[in-house]
């Protein structure tokens, strides 16, 4: 993994030379690469600090650690994407949103000290991003899932734990798969990951879709912030890179969602 | 501390280049048959100078070294001690050889050159009964879990001084990561039974008082489980829980946050899995 991440390191100078983006305040030496890469070529991109990017001081865990982006203070936001520029795999997680707040939480995997950002695109098509350097031992995405050591996952596979919570400070949905989310890093086990999630209304309103890769965190979580009316159920379904769906559905009446 | 027992005290704070890792508390005794040391420190080179300051404040060399549980900051030190003196409960000394040696990676990261030469030693001496005597001096021996899966407490009967291993903190956050919670509540009601004086604990000041840091490590511990609990039953995710307040009562704490957001990565996704349905209609 540590190549792959060098093969990037020396594939950026060229793809530097493409992008007319703004210094990079975070000084992250792929900046230049992973905006050309996951922005597209010419995008329009500022950095702006209502993109709130928020984490833990230590990554206590580098196969686990914890990420939420906060743009709630902007208006007319369509996607957020999580983008770790150091690791193998770059993007753990790409919302699209439907009739939600601009709101993600996840916990990623880390492979080095990174760059973590909140990348947020408007409906105009133009970017907004912030983010932090995270410092983290080495090995998150080259260490096997946990649940791949026990033995267990294949008898956990497709459950799905979770609740939505909604009150006057608006709804929150917060999700937890059992999944390896391989990341195809480790000896002689092939990629395999949750790969898409849609959220839905019970008028079928689309609430938000949701992209993940392999840095997602074996075992996913996942907390958004849909716009759903007082008593509204939601649906959630999905499926992993094998095919295996996942859906359910989470009824309204978990309680008013707390702030911090 | 009193007739001739030591504390050696580690830096109130995590471990870090800048303290060499020298974070746990150690405690000296001195017998007719040798110095007891109660843990041993981060690395070689601390133990070897751990070596040296117990010979020259009881003026014999290091007759054994009690561990009391498997975390790099009170063990790895042992390295340099000969293994026939290093003391563990069997069920410790089975741990130390099944993950001791994983956190070898983490310490030489955090502390570079201060690691060299470290290897950590098995213990060769089991600790089985619920007394040791080492000349003229009785030791309780308290086999205990909740911190770690095999905690041992250490009283010296002489003195009344219980070493108490990372069981009890005193003015500094307890860290959880192999922590559980209910053993480690049951553990903290049979040292707070014992008839002792003064607790050395694992990180932060000596407790003077018997009960004062025991009590200070329980009640942050019930903060803890309770206020993790609700914030998953608040729809709270990983990153809010961090950045809950932490009440006035604990401003003495050293590294609460820190501590607090370690304790959030360690006990979350069990509370998660406890406390929200199944969803997934299968
Ligand atoms: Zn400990």
């Amino acid at each position: 993994m540590k190549r792959i991440a060098a093969a990037l390191a020396l594939a950026a100078p060229s793809a530097a030379v493409a992008g007319p983006f703004p210094a990079d305040p975070l000084n992250s030496p792929m900046w230049e690469f992973v905006a050309d890469k996951y922005l597209g070529e010419g995008a329009a991109v500022r950095f702006d600090p209502r993109v709130k990017v928020t984490f833990p001081e230590v990554a206590e865990n580098q196969r686990v650690f914890p990420v939420q982006v906060d743009a709630r203070g902007i208006a007319d936001v369509a996607r957020v994407m999580i983008l770790i520029d150091l690791n193998p795999i770059q993007l753990p997680i790409d919302y699209r949103l439907g009739d939600a707040e601009a709101f993600v939480s996840t916990r990623v995997k880390l492979d080095q000290r990174t760059p973590v950002r909140g990348l947020v695109q408007l409906k105009d098509g133009t970017w907004l991003a912030s983010g932090g350097w995270i410092d983290a031992a080495g090995g998150g995405c080259s260490a096997p899932p946990v649940s791949r050591v026990k033995g267990d996952w294949a008898q956990h596979l497709g459950e799905v734990r979770g609740r939505l919570w909604s009150g006057a400070s608006g709804a929150r949905v917060q999700l937890a798969f059992r999944h390896p989310m391989d990341t195809g890093l480790v000896d002689n086990i092939a990629i395999y990951h949750i790969d898409d999630l849609r959220l839905t209304a019970a008028d079928g309103r689309m609430l938000g879709e949701v992209k993940m890769q392999a840095a997602v965190a074996e075992d996913p979580v996942l907390a958004l912030m849909p716009r759903t009316r007082p008593g509204e159920a939601v649906r959630f379904a999905g499926r992993d890179t094998n095919g295996v769906e996942f859906a359910g559905t989470l009824e309204a009446g978990g309680g008013a969602v707390a702030s911090r | 501390m009193a007739d001739r027992a030591w504390v050696i005290r580690g830096a109130d704070t995590y471990i870090a280049r800048d303290n060499g890792g020298a974070v746990a508390n150690i405690a000296l005794f001195a017998t007719e048959a040798g110095a007891v040391l109660v843990d041993a420190g981060p690395s070689l080179r601390y133990g070897q100078a751990l070596a040296k300051l117990a010979r020259e404040l009881t003026g014999e060399p290091v007759a054994r070294v009690y561990l009391t549980h498997l975390h790099p900051d009170h063990t790895y030190g042992d390295a340099a001690f000969a293994p026939g003196t290093i003391a563990a409960t069997p069920a410790l000394a089975a741990e130390l050889k099944r993950e001791g040696p994983g956190f070898s990676d983490g310490m030489y990261r955090i502390l570079g050159d201060w690691m060299r030469g470290t290897e950590l030693h098995m213990p060769g001496h089991a600790v089985t009964a619920e007394r040791e005597t080492l000349g003229g001096r009785s030791f309780r021996l308290l086999a205990l879990s909740g911190h770690s899966a095999s905690d041992l407490a250490v009283l010296d009967e002489r003195t009344g001084t219980l070493v108490a291993g990372d069981l009890v903190f005193h003015d500094r956050a307890p860290t959880t990561p192999h922590a559980d919670l209910p053993k480690w509540r049951a553990a903290l009601d049979t040292l707070k039974g014992l008839s002792h004086r003064r607790v050395v604990p694992g990180h932060g000041p000596l407790d003077p008082t018997p009960a004062a840091a025991i009590d200070q490590t329980r009640d942050w511990l019930d903060w803890l489980e309770g206020a993790l609990t609700a914030a998953v039953r608040d729809g709270l995710d990983m990153v809010d829980a961090g950045l809950m307040p932490i009440p006035d009562r604990f401003a003495r704490l050293k590294v609460a946050r820190y501590e607090l957001q370690r304790s959030v990565a360690h006990l979350y996704p069990a509370l998660e899995a406890r406390e929200w349905p199944r969803v997934d209609g299968r």
